[in-house]
C-alpha cells in the first residue's frame, strides 16, 4: 500500500535531524496558521499564488532562495563544526548523517539558493529592462516557479521522512547504485533535481524566448542592457544544459529503479560515462549561475559610476565566448581519471581560455570606474568586493585548470576553497547585489543602508576568514568530506575556518536584519520617483513598485542605455511633452496550473521515491488533467482600459513632476 | 527625479558603426509560441543526444549476450518507419486543414496520424515485450540498457504525442479554430515533425549500423 | 613570459626534483612553516614539502603557475582598489569623465593581457601534463617495484605480486627504486594519493590506472582517499614507509613469514564493508590475483547490509567503530 514507506522512516533515534525537522515544521504551520487567521489566505491565493506576473514571481523565487539559503548555511555551520571538533574524535555527526549534510548542502546551495536566486532576479528584471509588458509565456513562468519550489521541498522532507543522499551533491556512481546506496537517500535526490530541473528548464525557455522575441521598439541587440545579454547567455546555457542533467539522473534512476546497467560494475555499465555527462552538465552550470551575477555587476558598476558601461562590445563579445567555451571545458573535472596526457593537456588550456574574456570582464568594470563619480551605496560596496575576491578565486581556478598542478589539488580542500570562492565571491555577492539594487523597484522602498553595509563587511570578511584556511588546508593535503581526521596540521585551520563561519554567520544575520528594519522604517524609505539610484536602463522609468502592465506604452529605445538617454532628453525638453493617448491594455490572467501542477508532481514525486505506484498513477493522472483543463480555459487574458492604465500612469508622471519641480526649487 | 549629472550630448551608442536598423517592437504571439517552442525542441534534442552517446558508448558491452545483429528484426523497423513518416505527411495535412478551418480533413489528417503512431508504438511494443521474454531485457546488458532506454526514450515521447494530438482533437471539436488552439496546433505538428527526425537518426544508428555489424 | 630556458627548467623538474624552485616553495604563503605544528599522529602531507621527483615537479609548476599569475592578480587588484578609492564621488580632485566609455587601446590591452598570461600558461600546462602523466616513467635506482593497489570498502590492499606478499592500509617502499603502481577498485570509485609523492589518481572498478612514482628519501609519509567512497572514507589514510634499499629485501622475507594467507576466499572476507584499524600482512597465494579482480572475475564488493527495510540503510562504516 506505501511501499518502502513505514513508520522506521522516521528517524526516531536521530535528534538533531528531528529536531530540526520540528522546528521547520512549527514555523510552516505557524506562518500558516498566522496567514489563516489573519485572512491572507485568498489575497495569497489571488495575488501571489495563482499569479503569472513576471515580478510576483520573481519575487517568490528570491523568496525561495532566501529561504533554502538559511537552510543551506546550517548545513555549512554544522560541517565547520563537525570538522572543527572531529581531530582524533567522531566529533558530534555520525558519518552517515555528517555525509548526507555535505550532500545536502551541495545541492541546496546550487539548485535551490543560487539558481532560484538568479532566476528569480532575471524573471523580475529582464522584461522590464527589455520594455515589455511580461516574460513570453507567463503561465509556464509559474509553472516552473513552482516545480522548482517542489524540488525544494521534496529534499527538506527527507529530513524527516527517510534520508537524503550520502554520495555528494553529484551522486557519482557506483557509490550511488542500489547495492551501495540501497537507502531512498539518492532518491530523493534524483527526484527533487528531475521535478526542479523541468521548473529550470521551463524558465530558461522563456528567456530566452523573452530576450530575442520580446523587446520594445528600438532595443536592438546591441542596445540591451549587459543584464539582458548574460541573461541571454545563461539561458542558452539552461536550454543546452539542463537536458543533460535530466538524461543522465534519468540514467541513474534506471539503473536504480529497473535494474538497467548505465552506471553499474556488471555488465558493461560504464561509471567514466556518469562524469563525462554530469560535468558536461556541471560545468556550464556555474556559468549559468555567474553570468547573471555578472550582469548584474555591470549594472551596479556603471549606474554607480555614473557611466556607461566601459568597452559594452566587448563585454557582449566576452559574454558570448564564455558561453559557448564553457561547453568545451568538462574534462577539467577529471584530470585525474588517467585520460592521457593530450587529452588533459587540451582541456586544461580550453579551461584557461574562459579566463581570458573572464579577465576582459574583471578590466572593463574596472576602466568603467575610471574616470566615474562613483556612490558607494551597498551594491556598489558587494559588486568591488566581488572584483576583488572574484579575481582571487579566479587564479585559483586557472592554477587548478593546469593538470599538473591539479593532480596535487583535485578533490581537495583547497578546490572546496576554490568553488566556495568563486560562487559565493561572484554569484552569492552578485545575489546580493542584485536584491539591494533592485529591492526598491520591486517594493517601492530603499533597503536600510547601514545594516546593509554591516552585512556586506560581516560577510566580505568572513568569507575569507572561513575559506582562506581552507585554501590552506588543501596545501597540506586535506581532502574533502572527512567527518573526521587525525592530522594534527589540520587542526588549527579547521578552527580559524568555524570562527569564520561565525563571521559569516552574523553577515547573514545583519542581513536579515536590514530587511526588518527597512520594512519596518519603509515609509522614511519609500522610493517615489521610481528611480532611486539614477539608473540607467528602463526597469527605473516605471514607478516603483511597477503598475502591473509595466509600462503604459512600450517605450521608444533610441541607444544604449535607454532610460537615461530619455532622461536626457527630458531634460532638454523639460518634460514638455503633451500627454499621451492611452490604450487599452491585455494582461495574462492569473492561473493555478502552476500551483496545481507542483501539487501533483509532489505527490507523483514522493510516491516514485517511495514506490507508491498507485499514487504514481494518481499523480500522473492529475497532472494529465490540468493540462486538458488548462487547454479548456476560454479567457486567458484581461483587459485594463484605458482610464485605469491613463490613472495610474498619470499619477505616476504627476509624482515624478513633482519631485522635479521640487528638486529644480532647491 | 535624482538626476544630477548631464551629459554633453545625449548619450546614444557612443561607438556605433554604419546605419542602424531600428527593433521594431515585440514579436506578435504566433511568433513567440512557435520560438519558445522551437527553444524547448532543440533542449529536447539535446536530451536524446544523450542517451545517443549513451548507446555509442555501451553498444559493445553485450556482457556476453546478444549482439543488435541478433535481435534487430528488418522488417519490423522498415514498417515502423513507414508508419512514422507517412504519419508526419497526414499531420502536415491535418496542419493546412487547420489553417484553413477544415475540420473534415482536420479531423482525418489527425484521426489517421493517431493510427499511425498508434500502429508504430505496437510493433514497438512486440518488439520489446518478445525481447524481454527472450530473456533479452534492459538488465541483461549495457547494450540492451541503451538500446532500450533510446528507443524506448523515443517511443515515450511517441505517446506523450498521441495522448496530445487526442487532446488537439478535442479542443478543436469543442473550441473550433481559435487563435490559441491554432498556435498549440503548430506546436504540435513542429513536436511530430521532431518525433520524425529524430526516429530518422535512432533507425540510422540504431538499427541500420546494428545490423550490419 | 615563457622563456625556452624556463620550460626547460620545468621540464627538467622531473629530474632535478630540488633544484630550482625549493627556496620559494618554502617561502610560499609562509606555508612551510606549518610543518612547525604538533604532530602527534602521522607525518605532515605539505604539498610544498615534496619527497619525491614527481611531488617536486608538480608543486614547482604549482608554485610557478601562481607566480605568474600574481604578476597580473595583484596590480588588478590594487588598481581596482585604487580607483574605487580615487574616483569615489566626494573627492572633487577626481576627474569626471562620462565619456570615457570605449578606449581601442585599452580594449586591445585587457583583452591582450590575460590572452598573454593564458598562453603563458597554456604552455605550462602542455609541457606539464606530458612530462608528468601518471603513466610516465619515474627513472630511478635498482629496479622497478612492481604494486597493485587496490581500493576496498574502506581500507588499502597493496599487492607486490614481485614479492608474492600483501599488506592492507601500509604501503613500504624502498627508496629510489621506480614504484610502478597499478590500480584498480573493489566497489566504488577512489583515489589513490600521498601527498608528498605527487600526482593522485582514480581507482575504478573492472579497470585498470596506471601511476608511477618515486621517493627519494627515507622516512614515514602519508596517503589517503582523495575520492569520497562512503561512510569508512574518512578512515582510508594509510601508512607509507620508506626504507632503504637494502632493508626492502628483509623486509619482504619478514612479511612473507606471516600465516595469513591472501587468496580469492580471504580477499572476499577482506573486501566485505567495513574500517581497519590494523595493519595486517599477507602471503599471496596467486600473484594474479589483481588481474581476477580488475576483469572481475571476482564480483564487485558488496554494499551494506539493508536491514531496517525502510530508507535508511544500516550504517557497516559507524558500527565498525
Amino acid at each position: 500500500m506505501l511501499g518502502k514507506l513505514d513508520w522506521s522512516a522516521i528517524p526516531f533515534d536521530q535528534p538533531i535531524p528531528l529536531i530540526a525537522g520540528a522546528v521547520v515544521l512549527v514555523a510552516i504551520l505557524g506562518v500558516l496558521a498566522w496567514v489563516v487567521v489573519k485572512g491572507h489566505l485568498p489575497y495569497l491565493w489571488r495575488e501571489w499564488i495563482t499569479s503569472v506576473d513576471h515580478k510576483r514571481i520573481g519575487v517568490m523565487y528570491v523568496l525561495l532562495a532566501s529561504v533554502m539559503l538559511l537552510r543551506g548555511g546550517s548545513d555549512a555551520i554544522m560541517m565547520r563544526i563537525q570538522q572543527a571538533v572531529a581531530y582524533q574524535s567522531q566529533g558530534y555527526l555520525p558519518p552517515e548523517h555528517y555525509n548526507q549534510i555535505f550532500s545536502a548542502h551541495g545541492t541546496i546551495m546550487i539548485f535551490f539558493v543560487a539558481m532560484p536566486f538568479v532566476i528569480g532576479l532575471m524573471n523580475l528584471i529582464v522584461p522590464l529592462q527589455l520594455g515589455v509588458r511580461d516574460v513570453a509565456f507567463p503561465t509556464l513562468n509559474s509553472v516552473g516557479f513552482w516545480l522548482t519550489a517542489t524540488g525544494a521541498l521534496l529534499v527538506n522532507v527527507s529530513l524527516v521522512v527517510g534520508e537524503f543522499a550520502r554520495t555528494g551533491w553529484l551522486a557519482f556512481p557506483p557509490l550511488s547504485q542500489l547495492s551501495y546506496s540501497p537507502g531512498v537517500g539518492v532518491d530523493y535526490y534524483a527526484w527533487s533535481l528531475q521535478i526542479s530541473g523541468v521548473g529550470t528548464l521551463v524558465a530558461g525557455i522563456n528567456l530566452v524566448t523573452t530576450v530575442l522575441k520580446l523587446r520594445t521598439r528600438g532595443m536592438n541587440y546591441l542596445r540591451m542592457p549587459m543584464f539582458c545579454w548574460t541573461t541571454l547567455a545563461s539561458n542558452l546555457l539552461i536550454v543546452a544544459a539542463f537536458p543533460i542533467l535530466t538524461a543522465t539522473l534519468a540514467m541513474l534512476l534506471l539503473d536504480r529503479y529497473l535494474g538497467f546497467h548505465f552506471f553499474t560494475n556488471e555488465a558493461g555499465g560504464n561509471v567514466m560515462m556518469f562524469m563525462n555527462l554530469i560535468w558536461a552538465w556541471g560545468h556550464p552550470e556555474v556559468y549559468i549561475l555567474v553570468l547573471p551575477a555578472f550582469g548584474i555587476f555591470s549594472e551596479v558598476v556603471s549606474t554607480f559610476s555614473g557611466k556607461a558601461l566601459f568597452g559594452y562590445r566587448s563585454m557582449v563579445l566576452a559574454t558570448m565566448a564564455i558561453c559557448v567555451i564553457s561547453f568545451m571545458v568538462w574534462l577539467h573535472h577529471f584530470f585525474t581519471m588517467g585520460a592521457g596526457p593530450n587529452v588533459n593537456a587540451i582541456f586544461g588550456i580550453a579551461s584557461m581560455i574562459i579566463a581570458v574574456p573572464t579577465g576582459v570582464k574583471i578590466y572593463n568594470w574596472l576602466f568603467t570606474m575610471y574616470g566615474g563619480r562613483i556612490r558607494f551605496a551597498t551594491p556598489m560596496l558587494w559588486a568591488v568586493g566581488f572584483m576583488v575576491t572574484f579575481i582571487i578565486g579566479g587564479l585559483t581556478g586557472v592554477l587548478v585548470a593546469v593538470p599538473p598542478a591539479d593532480f596535487m589539488l583535485h578533490n581537495s580542500m583547497f578546490l572546496v576553497a576554490h568553488f566556495h570562492n568563486v560562487i559565493i565571491g561572484g554569484v552569492l555577492f552578485g545575489a546580493f547585489a542584485g536584491f539591494e539594487y533592485w529591492f526598491p523597484k520591486a517594493f517601492g522602498f530603499r533597503l536600510d543602508e547601514r545594516w546593509g553595509k554591516a552585512a556586506f563587511w560581516f560577510t566580505f570578511l568572513g568569507f575569507y576568514v572561513t575559506f582562506i584556511p581552507l585554501y590552506a588546508a588543501g596545501m597540506l593535503g586535506m581532502t574533502r568530506r572527512l567527518q573526521h581526521y587525525d592530522v594534527a596540521a589540520w587542526r588549527p585551520w579547521m578552527l580559524v575556518a568555524a570562527a569564520g563561519m561565525a563571521v559569516l554567520t552574523i553577515g547573514v544575520i545583519c542581513q536579515i536584519m536590514q530587511l526588518v528594519v527597512s520594512i519596518r522604517n519603509r515609509e522614511a524609505l519609500r522610493d517615489r520617483t521610481g528611480d532611486p539610484w539614477d539608473g540607467r536602463s528602463l526597469e527605473w522609468a516605471t514607478s516603483s513598485p511597477p503598475p502591473v502592465f509595466n509600462f503604459a506604452f512600450h517605450p521608444d529605445v533610441r541607444g544604449e542605455d535607454a532610460y537615461w538617454d530619455m532622461k536626457i532628453r527630458a531634460q532638454q525638453q523639460l518634460l514638455g511633452h503633451d500627454l499621451p493617448e492611452y490604450h487599452d491594455i491585455d494582461m495574462p490572467r492569473n492561473s493555478p496550473t502552476g500551483f496545481v501542477c507542483a501539487f501533483f508532481a509532489t505527490i507523483m514525486g514522493f510516491a516514485l521515491i517511495w514506490h507508491i505506484w498507485w499514487m504514481v498513477i494518481l499523480g500522473g493522472l492529475g497532472a494529465f488533467a490540468t493540462f486538458v483543463a488548462f487547454a479548456w480555459r476560454d479567457h486567458d487574458e484581461y483587459v485594463i482600459p484605458a482610464a485605469e492604465v491613463a490613472r495610474i500612469d498619470r499619477a505616476n508622471i504627476e509624482e515624478r513632476r513633482n519631485l522635479v519641480s521640487m528638486a529644480g526649487a532647491v | 527625479m535624482a538626476m544630477t549629472e548631464t551629459v554633453g550630448r545625449a548619450h546614444a551608442d557612443p561607438h556605433h558603426i554604419g546605419l542602424v536598423i531600428e527593433h521594431p517592437g515585440p514579436a506578435p504571439k504566433r511568433i513567440v509560441t512557435a520560438y519558445g517552442f522551437w527553444v524547448f525542441l532543440l533542449s529536447d534534442i539535446v536530451m536524446f543526444s544523450c542517451f545517443f552517446a549513451a548507446y555509442a558508448v555501451l553498444h559493445g558491452q553485450t556482457a556476453d549476450g546478444p549482439k543488435g545483429s541478433e535481435i534487430f528484426e528488418q522488417r519490423n523497423v522498415a514498417i515502423e518507419t513507414v508508419c512514422l513518416l507517412l504519419s508526419s505527411f497526414t499531420c502536415g495535412m491535418a496542419s493546412i486543414a487547420a489553417d484553413t478551418r477544415n475540420r473534415f480533413w482536420f479531423y482525418l489528417g489527425m484521426a489517421v496520424t493517431c493510427a499511425l503512431g498508434l500502429i508504430f508504438l505496437a510493433i514497438e511494443f512486440r518488439e520489446f515485450a518478445d525481447l524481454v521474454a527472450r530473456g533479452y531485457g534492459p538488465s541483461r546488458s549495457a547494450f540492451l540498457t541503451a538500446f532500450f532506454s533510446l528507443v524506448g526514450c523515443h517511443g515515450l515521447h511517441v505517446s506523450a504525442g498521441v495522448l496530445w494530438l487526442l487532446t488537439m482533437m478535442a479542443q478543436v471539436f469543442a473550441k473550433g479554430f481559435r487563435a490559441d488552439i491554432l498556435r498549440r496546433m503548430m506546436c504540435f505538428a513542429l513536436f511530430w515533425h521532431a518525433l520524425d527526425i529524430i526516429w530518422v537518426a535512432v533507425f540510422s544508428v540504431v538499427y541500420l549500423l546494428g545490423s550490419a555489424v | 613570459m615563457l622563456r625556452p630556458a624556463h620550460c626547460a627548467r620545468l621540464a627538467l623538474a622531473v629530474q632535478e626534483p630540488f633544484s630550482g624552485d625549493r627556496v620559494c616553495c618554502r617561502s610560499f604563503l609562509a606555508l612551510g612553516s606549518v610543518r612547525g605544528f604538533p604532530t602527534a599522529i602521522g607525518p605532515p602531507m605539505n604539498l610544498l614539502d615534496p619527497q619525491g621527483p614527481v611531488a617536486a615537479a608538480n608543486s614547482t609548476i604549482l608554485v610557478d603557475s601562481v607566480f605568474i599569475m600574481l604578476v597580473i592578480v595583484v596590480p588588478t587588484i590594487i588598481a581596482i582598489l585604487a580607483f574605487a578609492f580615487w574616483f569615489r564621488a566626494s573627492n572633487p580632485k577626481a576627474r569626471f569623465q562620462p565619456g570615457f566609455v570605449y578606449s581601442g587601446r585599452v580594449e586591445m590591452v585587457v583583452w591582450a593581457i590575460p590572452a598573454l598570461t593564458v598562453i603563458l600558461l597554456g604552455g605550462v600546462a602542455w609541457i606539464g601534463s606530458h612530462q608528468l602523466d601518471p603513466a610516465a616513467p619515474v627513472p630511478g635506482t635498482g629496479s622497478p617495484v612492481r604494486i597493485q593497489a587496490v581500493s576496498l570498502d574502506w581500507k588499502w590492499l597493496f599487492i607486490y605480486p614481485d614479492q608474492r606478499i600483501a599488506t592492507v592500509n601500509a604501503l613500504t617502499v624502498p627508496a629510489g627504486a621506480e614504484l610502478n603502481f597499478q590500480l584498480t577498485s573493489s566497489s566504488v570509485m577512489n583515489t589513490f594519493f600521498i601527498p608528498q609523492l605527487g600526482s593522485m589518481i582514480y581507482t575504478m572498478n573492472g579497470m585498470v590506472t596506471r601511476l608511477n612514482l618515486r621517493a627519494d628519501n627515507e622516512g614515514k609519509l602519508q596517503g589517503l582517499s582523495a575520492h569520497f567512497s562512503g561512510d569508512g572514507f574518512p578512515d582510508m589514510m594509510f601508512d607509507v614507509n620508506v626504507i632503504s634499499p637494502l632493508a626492502f629485501p628483509d623486509w619482504v622475507a619478514n612479511t612473507a613469514k606471516t600465516d595469513a594467507v591472501l587468496n580469492e576466499e580471504s580477499y572476499t572476507k577482506l573486501m566485505q564493508q567495513g574500517v581497519e584499524r590494523g595493519r595486517p600482512v599477507y602471503r599471496l597465494a596467486d600473484p594474479r590475483l589483481f588481474d581476477l579482480i580488475a576483469t572481475q572475475h571476482i564480483p564487485p564488493g558488496p554494499g551494506p547490509e539493508f536491514t531496517s527495510g525502510a530508507g535508511r540503510p544500516h550504517s557497516g562504516g559507524h558500527d565498525a567503530r
